[in-house]
């Protein structure tokens, strides 16, 4: 169907998944290369092989689906999934649970259902949430701040043995990550009392706060080429925002600061790179903003209360479910027509229907 | 005979409980962490299974049909406290471990259906080999659930068997991996995942077998589908 008729010598743009995936990973760099400045060379052997595996098990189950291998895996999702899954993880894990994780994210979660743009749920975060449940030993243990170079830092080649599962880590390689601290100081401490105790490594809520502006540089980079719109990510930090301030005003010694909230996680990182996922998130602008604020509603929700410290993933997972029913109700008007009626329909009981 | 083949071949395999009718999932999710707690669990649907079916044939044209479902219950629920009081008296730690599952089995749908659907319009003896094969089925698919998430959940088989069987199968543990663990097989998201990929394999198993009749005879066979269950039912 041709409805345009173009003389004009306009420019095109060929924009394709592949591309927009290419940028999507460009715009990991900055955050990806802070958290391996802060955490060391772990988080980018994680990237590493996740990505790896990534393009490995794509074409492994479209041979097994029996589906062409060359577009699908030049789209770069698969590529896209393992560096998302690979940053999510704690550094010096071993490589059989990026393995498991990524058997979770692409072969369950995307391709049992349909592969790329059939999935309910987004892929990594799929693979995340397994991964925190089955192990949750490794899941927890974050490297400490100890930098590239340092005294204390960890060599790539020590690295290496951490994912080969030749060594395992000390304690003094790991610590909690913020939020994980900040749960587990316990009902009867203060939180002024808990930060004056010097709960973690020195320069660990530095790290992680850099690491999140990072990632909002990248999110910059994503939203100034149109790969994304600032719904999702506005509605999101901004519910958790107002969430966490108003917890906090009501009780300043048992809530963390809405600061923290902000920056102490994976909420930056979540809110530009994982909800945002054009095939798990809603469609719609509104719906986009109803999206990105039940995610910023139930981290804040899960946080304070549930059984793991950050929220992100289950969040983005809860309303991954809710997708469907949002799209129900914030279907657009179309020009021309009337807003779609939806909701509970309540009969009109008029003359016509009680005679009959 | 062979409306008894026909029978067991619905039991077990093409109108199974758990796998075909999706009944009695509840338990299925529950209990399946090991061999030894769906093993005890199987047993006993089964036993309450047989029981009821062979009531329910006999006083089938006793019961008006108004009042047929709470007399069923009844009769499901006196099968259960039995099978409950012999679990108590005998294999008691397990008892202790299955706990409010084994009163659950009353609410069993797969039970109330089978006893409704078949027992309540057949003669005695299709009723009992209905009851012991529609039984089979479901204990045979918890069984096989059992060791998948027993064995890629904690590495081991059989462990455990001693609470089931008596001391002498105390030794029957067979540890596959050592040092392994796979927490998330062995909680409730597992029990999910295994079920749904048990049930692909039989879609797989069947499809495969449809394609070589097909391929033997070329009339289409007569086929019969219904709604909220899973495969096709001839």
């Amino acid at each position: 169907m041709s409805l345009m008729h173009a003389s004009s010598p306009h420019t095109r743009a060929t924009t394709s998944t592949g591309r927009v995936m290419g940028w999507v990973l460009l715009a990991t760099l900055p955050g990806m290369l802070t958290a391996t400045y802060y955490f060391g060379w772990g988080v980018l052997l994680n990237v590493l092989l996740a990505a790896m595996l990534g393009i490995m098990l794509e074409a492994g189950v479209l041979r097994l689906r029996q589906r062409p291998l060359g577009m699908a895996l030049r789209d770069n999702s698969a590529l896209v999934t393992g560096v998302l899954l690979g940053v999510s993880l704690p550094p010096l894990v071993p490589w059989w649970l990026i393995l498991v994780g990524m058997v979770a994210a692409i072969v369950v979660a995307k391709h049992l259902f349909g592969g790329l743009g059939q999935n309910p749920f987004n892929p990594a975060m799929v693979g995340y949430a397994l991964l925190l449940i089955a192990f949750p030993v490794e899941m927890t243990q974050w490297a400490a701040p100890h930098g590239l170079f340092g005294q204390e830092a960890v060599s790539p080649g020590e690295a290496l043995r951490h994912l080969l599962g030749l060594a395992s880590p000390t304690d003094a390689m790991t610590g909690a990550t913020p939020l994980d601290a900040f749960k587990h100081k316990g009902e009867m401490i203060l939180a002024s009392e808990f930060w004056a105790s010097d709960p973690l490594p020195s320069g660990t809520l530095g790290a992680w706060n850099n690491v999140a502006l990072a990632w909002l540089v990248g999110g910059g980079i994503l939203f100034v080429k149109r790969i994304i719109t600032w719904h999702i990510p506005v509605s999101l930090l901004g519910t958790l925002t107002l969430m966490a301030t108003v917890l906090y005003a009501i009780d300043p010694s048992h809530f963390a600061s809405p600061l923290f909230h902000l920056l102490g996680g994976a909420a930056i990182f979540g809110a530009f790179f994982i909800a945002t996922d054009p095939v798990s998130a809603a469609t719609s602008r509104r719906g986009k903003l109803w999206y990105g604020a039940g995610i910023g509603l139930l981290i804040m929700v899960i946080r304070p209360t549930g059984a793991y410290p950050d929220a992100v993933a289950f969040a983005v997972l809860l309303m991954n479910f809710a997708v469907p029913f949002i799209d129900y109700y914030t279907q657009p008007r179309t020009y021309g027509h009337a807003r779609a009626n939806r909701g509970i329909k309540v009969r009109q009981l008029d003359s016509d229907e009680e005679t009959s | 005979m062979s409306q008894f083949n026909e029978l067991t071949r619905n039991g077990l395999w093409s109108n199974n409980p758990a796998l075909v009718q999706l009944l009695g999932l509840c338990p299925l999710l529950a209990v399946t962490s090991t061999v030894v707690n769906a093993l005890g669990l199987g047993l006993a649907t089964l036993l309450v299974m047989i029981g009821a079916n062979v009531s329910v044939s006999l006083i089938r044209h006793h019961v008006p049909a108004s009042v047929r479902l709470p007399a069923f219950v009844m009769i499901i629920a006196a099968f259960v406290t039995c099978a409950e009081l012999l679990m108590q008296a005998y294999t008691f730690r397990l008892y202790q471990i299955l706990g409010i599952f084994i009163p659950l089995i009353v609410t069993n749908c797969a039970i109330l259906g089978r006893a409704d659907a078949f027992a309540a319009k057949n003669p005695l003896l299709p009723a009992a080999t209905d009851g012991l094969m529609m039984g089979l089925g479901f204990a045979a698919v918890l069984v096989v659930l059992g060791a998948v998430r027993e064995l890629f959940g904690q590495g081991t088989l059989f462990a455990g068997m001693e609470l089931l069987l008596g001391p002498g199968a105390a030794n029957w543990q067979v540890t596959v991996f050592a040092d392994y663990s796979f927490l998330f097989l062995v909680l409730p998201p597992g029990a999910f995942f295994a079920t749904g990929l048990l049930i692909a394999t039989k879609n797989v198993i069947d499809d495969r077998l449809e394609r070589r009749r097909h391929r033997q005879q070329a009339t289409p066979t007569k086929e019969n589908r219904r709604v909220r269950v899973t495969g096709i039912i001839r």
